[in-house]
């Protein structure tokens, strides 16, 4: 199941916990993968950990010409794009009285501009192979909010709505658009909380633990592969059941 | 050059499945041929194709029948 062999995928965010896993995922189910992100270092570990199927695509998704030129890099250096996974993300808190202009934008910017700019690069391939899987990383933050995160909130809710509206335009071309959103997961951006912070979110969570970065590239796997050709739109909440949508 | 219009002929015909003799000089995509809005743009993408052309957006949205693709085309190539 999730045979993945001759497909291509773009994996922003590819240097993070998440993205790496996903990566790992994806690969391991055979496709080719495009590992993008903003530091080099980190991507060339990756790719060289798993193998020739791996590309390393440096990317500062903060700069929209770079953006809208990384589709076609991707596609120039694995012939194609077949799989887009929008998963890097920055977070600038801050409470919302004192949340400067620089902040919103620039969490708007690398969160949901890049995403629009990164979908749109793809789907020329994907509407001539009449196949693609689009799979956005959102955020229960998208869905329940959280105090110091209007920018990242808005950014990840604004994906969900893109891709609704997306996956509504290329439906009847094979091409799904889907978003997961993650609960708690142990990455860096979790391993700033404190212990107090970390203890007070378990709190909410049933599952009684955060996730694992693999629990969320194993959705991400499911929404890229042929075997969820009928899943489109939908968003696939991973959290623990700390928000149950 | 004169063959412009046999070709864009030819890629309309296979791509909206549409008999040939419907594509006339003022058919229009959507309203004579059956195409949705999604197929304007698949259209567009197959002239940039074929004709090695660039077609910008705002551009694009003017071509609306098989008469206004040719006229473009042909100015732009």
């Amino acid at each position: 199941m999730f045979d993945l062999t001759g497909k291509c995928a773009l994996i922003t965010g590819a240097s993070g916990g998440l993205g790496g896993a996903i990566a790992r995922a994806l690969y391991d189910a055979g496709a080719t993968v495009g590992l993008s992100g903003t530091r080099e270092a980190p991507l060339r570990e990756l790719a060289a950990e798993l193998g020739e199927r791996a590309h390393v695509l440096p990317c500062d998704l903060s700069d929209a010409e770079a953006v809208t030129a990384l589709p076609k890099q991707a596609a120039e250096a694995m012939g194609a794009v077949d799989i887009l996974v929008n998963n890097a993300g920055i977070t600038r808190d801050n409470l919302f009285m004192r949340m400067s202009d620089d902040e919103w934008q620039s969490v708007l910017d690398v969160n949901l501009s890049a995403t629009f700019r990164l979908c749109k690069g793809v789907m020329r391939g994907m509407m001539k192979a009449r196949w693609g899987r689009i799979v956005n990383i959102s955020s229960v933050v998208g869905s329940i909010g959280n105090p110091g995160q209007a920018n990242y909130a808005a950014a990840k809710a604004g994906m969900v709505g893109m891709s609704k509206s997306l996956a509504h335009e290329v439906a009847t071309r094979g091409i799904t658009v889907n978003a997961v959103a993650p609960g708690f997961i142990e990455t860096a951006m979790t391993a700033k909380l404190t212990d107090d912070q970390r203890a007070g979110l378990l709190q909410q969570v049933p599952a009684g633990r955060m996730g694992a970065p693999e629990e969320i590239a194993a959705a991400v796997l499911y929404l890229a592969s042929p075997e969820a050709a009928y899943t489109t739109g939908a968003t696939l909440h991973v959290n623990g059941g700390m928000a149950m949508l | 050059m004169s063959d412009i219009p046999d070709r864009v002929r030819k890629i309309v015909v296979e791509h909206l499945g549409v008999e040939e003799d419907k594509v006339t000089e003022s058919a229009s995509f959507i309203d004579d041929l059956g195409a949705d809005s999604l197929d304007t743009v698949e259209l567009v993408m197959a002239f940039e194709e074929e004709f090695g052309i660039e077609i910008p957006d705002d551009a694009a949205e003017t071509i609306q029948t098989f008469g206004d693709a040719v006229k473009f085309i042909k100015e732009a190539s």
